[in-house]
């Protein structure tokens, strides 16, 4: 039998099997969603956070001077002066060949003369964060040394993508929230129907002198099983598609995808939420039948 | 003596129509044994239900062991409830467990371990005769044999008021005296017993029985029954 038997102290009260109708597979589904959901924003957030730990120090310098000579001179005392600074840690100038490799995508590797003025990149890194006083600080350094220079963030190119990233966490936790509230309510309306089902042995069981809390706890655990029932089921697949996914963003190995795989606490945080949803649940039977029986005499 | 069961001018309105029962005044005493009389429709089970806590009456007061009835907190009904024993006119069965599990309801209720309710459980359904459907559910019994479920259920747990509305009602004459020597056996046990029917014959058949009738609603008595040569028929 696919639903969990009922245990020793039920024995007798309410009728064996399932006592919500197809309840347990409106949780699945949502357990499944909301592990989706869960899963895609954790991941949103862990390739955020690579991304942004990446970056979070990088600056580039670019010299953009038509005559070559100056062009070197320039990159040189600029390379000496940041080197000399206290704001930044490690300075590395980009050999022309990879600047070359870098733009032969779109310029091409065979027309390439030095009559195409190309601009000569010093990628650094900062000791803080490139914020805008250390960029400006920066400036203002180079602007006496390197007229040519100028100076970016590498973060600054990728800020859309952040406000990206962020907009799709949001979204991912507002669903979380909605499908939280979606179990709510379903669990509500099977505790309603079921106790309609069972007004009659409810009355019954009062008038032998069961209490509340008794009868309440008799629906709470058997409502409660169906839910672990449910979300078991909807866990399960939700962690076969997550899996599947990982396996193949692992296969792709390409450096952002692959900072969008999950953490060890993300994984925690997903393990939690089925038992989070059986609380949920459980927890709104109680409330629901505590309410309903009330009404009673 | 004490009395175990008292109402003062206690008045039921079922909604708005006129009222079900006025002025009902009486007073009962424990051990004692009473019968309950009137016509169909005189309000016998209005009375019971208010009696066996299923109803909060509109007016007056009631005291069931010492205890304010009327005002009682919901919490505190379970603690009363579970030392009256009902048979209910329509039984009540659950059923969607085995007469077994009906008569194991007030035990289990009030928490016997299932090692020690399979005893007075099992004894039960044989003096009722139905140790041998034990495991059938109530749509598979008879009439009959579904009040006697109910009467065992009534009793099992000893009651300090057991509470019957028609209790032989569906049952041949034989079978209806062996169930009034049960309630006998449990009123000698110190039990409070409160039959509703319409059988004369019976009432008769009780030594030092009281008699209540109920008349549109309203109550006389409790008297001293007549005795059973009065009543004039064999059973
Ligand atoms: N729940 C109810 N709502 C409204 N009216 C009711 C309700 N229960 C009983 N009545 C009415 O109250 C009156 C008394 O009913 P009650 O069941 O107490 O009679 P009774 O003496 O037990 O009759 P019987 O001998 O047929 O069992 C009847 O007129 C009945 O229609
Ligand atoms: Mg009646």
């Amino acid at each position: 039998m696919l639903f969990p038997s009922t245990s020793r102290q039920d024995k007798g009260l309410i009728p064996e099997g399932r006592l919500t109708g197809p309840m347990p597979w409106v949780l699945a589904i949502m357990m499944f969603l909301t592990l989706l959901a869960a899963a895609t924003a954790l991941a949103v957030n862990a390739s955020a956070a690579h991304v942004n730990a990446d970056l979070a120090g990088r600056v580039t310098v670019q010299i953009v001077e038509p005559d070559p000579e100056m062009r070197a001179r320039q990159t040189q005392a600029a390379a000496d002066a940041l080197t000399a600074s206290q704001l930044v840690q490690s300075v590395d100038v980009v050999p022309e060949q990879e600047v070359t490799q870098l733009l032969a995508p779109w310029i091409g590797s065979e027309g390439f003369d030095s009559s195409i003025p190309m601009p000569s990149m010093i990628d650094i890194s900062l000791n803080g964060p490139a914020s805008d006083s250390n960029l400006d600080a920066l400036r203002d350094m180079l602007a006496g040394i390197a007229p040519a220079a100028r100076v970016d963030a590498h973060g600054s190119w990728l800020k859309p993508v952040f406000d990206l990233l962020k907009s799709l966490q949001y979204l991912g936790l507002l669903l979380v929230l909605l499908l939280g509230f979606a179990t709510s309510a379903t669990v509500l309306l099977a505790a309603r129907s079921a106790l309609d089902t069972h007004r009659e042995t409810i009355n019954v069981l009062h008038l032998l002198g069961a209490t509340d809390s008794q009868i309440t706890t008799l629906f709470q655990r058997r409502i409660g099983l169906d839910a672990a029932f449910g979300g078991a089921i909807g866990a399960i697949a939700a962690l076969a598609v997550i899996l599947l996914i990982w396996s193949q963003m692992e296969d792709i190995g390409s450096g952002l995808l692959e900072s969008g795989l999950l953490r060890w606490h993300d994984w925690v945080i997903l393990a939690l939420i089925p038992f989070a949803g059986i609380a949920l649940a459980m927890f709104t039977a109680r409330l629901t039948v505590m309410r309903a029986l009330r009404k009673m005499m | 003596m004490d009395s175990i069961v008292q109402f003062e001018n206690v008045g039921l309105r079922y909604g708005t129509g006129a009222e079900t029962l006025s002025d009902i005044s009486f007073t009962l005493l424990p051990g004692r044994f009473y019968f309950l009389t009137g016509t169909s429709g005189a309000g016998k089970t209005s009375l019971l239900k208010l009696l066996f806590l299923a109803q909060r009456p509109s007016r007056g007061l009631i005291k069931l062991f010492d205890t304010d009835a009327v005002t009682l907190p919901r919490e505190q009904l379970p603690d009363l409830r579970r030392r009256i024993g009902v048979v209910f006119q329509d039984f009540r069965l659950v059923q969607h467990l085995s007469a077994f599990d009906n008569v194991a309801l007030p035990l289990r209720v009030a928490g016997m371990a299932e090692d020690e309710l399979q005893e007075p459980v099992t004894e039960m359904l044989d003096w009722v005769g139905i140790g041998a459907r034990a495991s059938a559910r109530p749509a598979t019994l008879s009439g009959g044999e579904q009040q006697r479920v109910a009467i065992a259920r009534a009793v099992v747990a000893r009651p300090d008021i057991l509470v019957a509305d028609e209790p032989t009602g569906n049952v041949d004459p034989d079978m209806a005296l062996r169930l009034l020597q049960l309630f006998e056996g449990l009123n000698k046990l110190g039990t409070t017993v409160v039959v509703a029917t319409h059988d004369l014959h019976l009432q008769g058949r009780v030594r030092d029985a009281q008699v209540m009738r109920l008349d549109k609603g309203r109550l006389s008595g409790p008297v001293t029954a007549q005795p059973a040569l009065a009543v004039g028929r064999a059973l």
